[in-house]
């Protein structure tokens, strides 16, 4: 028995191009490894450290987490603090969410685009009030930013560029991230830290816990309610083991975090996006604020603005597969001839549908017909186009 | 009736000429959660090595390789229903497919109970 080629890999955050930024060198631990491997994790490379890919099996956990509350550690995700003179316009000249109306304490989700309208990388900012637990900022707005691990790096080092030198861009690398997400996350969080289940989705706040500085927002990547947690370093297995000890939490892997965020509708940066894949055709038009629609001046927004009139030549769709088989990412959508016009970019068993799901990106007139065919190991397999999230969205507003 | 495992984690169960094949109890482990299961049909010719059936976790796909070459005499229907019958008694109802033997001699190269687990425990 063996994996087979060329798609059985799990979730792994590579670049677009296939290439492993980080594989080379030895992955490194994060803060709660040692905690991870006592809680009996399976831990795997990813994203350049290793981290837990399940502890008692991917089922149990996505349906523990859909029906309680689960724990992930997202460690490995960069957090950046950004502040500065003009610090909104200097931000919004790289990406293309309004960031003007964003009231301190709100948060929303964005993308770091490139002169052509790539993805770079997409994120979730936040702009800070008064309160916040990121150290000294200079008067004038703060943004914090939460990008995805495998790119943080380049990040950094595109927003470096980008941004005036009078921009103070800080890597917060001794912060951890937790998420605490599903239905009964709210109960179990605010027994620790009273007060957050006052937030509303996409809103975050200060918190302390036993004199550690905390900040809370309700946001995630399952499709549930929850929040995520940001913490010092040196606190994190003290508030692991505590959240933990709550009886409607327990520790989730990878594996499940992967299932859960497809079946919500939710595209993973280096597989559903990269450089290759505008906002239009990722269908995050969302993430076009209006104002900034209608100005323009973010990078790549003729070429954007013009496929939004238009209508991309391809475009991210989700498919239910027929059958128990899943279809995985690499696999082909074929038209009627059986010519590959079409490329599935995140696909796998979905345990709260009990069926198999997929991402694909394919020309909008083929979707239309309701059904595609997709070719794996030579085997065609019939798929129907529906609409996205493929489990209800359950955030509280 | 003797067992005998490869190194790709396939058990095959041999009684007289007849052979039952599956995946290990190590192997449905390391797999997770089985959402699928293609066994080979009746009749399929197979030759020792050859791709014989395939197993999907949640994870990932795996091929699972024939131990010996012979005739496929039937596929374990029970598991187009409940594949997680692999994970259940991987080593028992979980069996993949059942062959005529073509050649006895091939299972001289595999390992028995013994070496499998001492193979396994250095793993």
């Amino acid at each position: 028995m063996s994996d087979t080629a060329p798609n059985s890999e799990p979730a792994h955050e590579l670049r677009a191009d296939g290439s492993d930024p980080v594989e080379e060198l030895p992955p490194q631990a994060l803060p709660l490894d040692a905690w991870h491997r006592a809680k009996g994790g399976r831990m795997v490379p990813f994203a350049g450290y290793t981290m837990p890919v399940q502890y008692e099996g991917i089922m149990a956990e996505h349906l523990w987490t859909r029906d309680s509350a689960g724990l992930f550690d997202v460690s490995h995700m960069g957090q950046l603090l950004i502040h500065g003179p003009d610090v909104i316009a200097a931000l919004e000249a790289l990406l293309p969410g309004d960031l003007k109306i964003l009231k301190p304490a709100k948060m929303r989700y964005s993308l770091l685009l490139d002169e052509q309208g790539g993805i770079l990388d997409d994120l979730m900012v936040t702009r800070l009030g008064t309160e916040q637990p990121f150290g000294e900022v200079e008067s004038g707005d703060a943004f914090y930013m939460v990008v995805n691990g495998a790119t943080k790096y380049d990040d950094i080092g595109h927003l470096r560029e980008h941004l005036a030198d009078e921009i103070t861009l800080n890597h917060l690398d001794d912060r951890a991230l937790l998420a605490l997400q599903g239905p009964k996350a709210v109960d179990a969080l605010d027994r620790l830290l009273p007060g957050v289940a006052a937030l509303t989705f996409m809103t975050a706040g200060a918190f302390d816990w036993n004199g550690h500085a905390l900040w809370v927002s309700r946001s995630g990547y399952t499709g549930e309610d929850g929040y995520e947690i940001s913490l010092p370093e040196d606190a994190a297995t003290a508030f692991a083991d505590a959240i933990c000890a709550e009886p409607e939490v327990k520790p989730i892997g990878l594996g499940a975090r992967d299932s859960l965020r497809l079946e919500a509708g939710l595209p993973l940066y280096g597989h559903d996006l990269g450089p290759d894949t505008t906002p239009v055709a990722a269908d995050l038009g969302f993430a076009l604020s209006k104002r900034r629609r209608e100005e323009g001046g973010f990078p790549g927004a003729e070429r954007i603005l013009a496929e939004r009139a238009a209508g991309p030549e391809s475009k991210r769709i989700g498919l239910i597969v027929e059958g128990r088989q899943p279809v995985r990412e690499g696999a082909e959508v074929i038209d009627a001839d059986g010519n590959a016009v079409g490329r599935v970019t995140s696909g796998g068993f979905a345990p709260s549908v009990q069926a198999p799901i997929a991402m694909a990106y394919c020309p909008p007139a083929l979707a239309e017909a309701g059904t595609v065919m997709l070719r794996q190991r030579g085997k065609v397999h019939a798929a129907r186009v529906v609409p996205m999230p493929f489990v209800p969205h359950r955030y509280v507003r | 009736m003797s067992r005998y495992f490869t190194q790709e984690h396939e058990w095959i169960e041999v009684d007289g000429e007849v052979a039952t094949v599956g995946i290990t109890e190590y192997a449905a482990g390391q797999l997770g959660d089985i959402v699928f299961v293609d066994v080979p049909e009746e009749g399929k010719q197979l030759t020792k090595g050859d791709d014989a059936a395939v197993v999907e976790s949640v994870k990932a796909a795996s091929d699972v390789y024939t131990p010996a070459s012979g005739t496929v005499l039937e596929g374990n229907a029970a598991l187009a229903d409940n594949p997680a019958l692999v994970n259940e008694d991987p080593e028992g109802e979980g069996w993949f497919f059942k062959l005529t033997l073509r050649d006895d001699s091939e299972l001289e190269e595999l390992m028995d109970e013994d070496k499998y687990a001492a193979y396994v425990a250095r793993l």
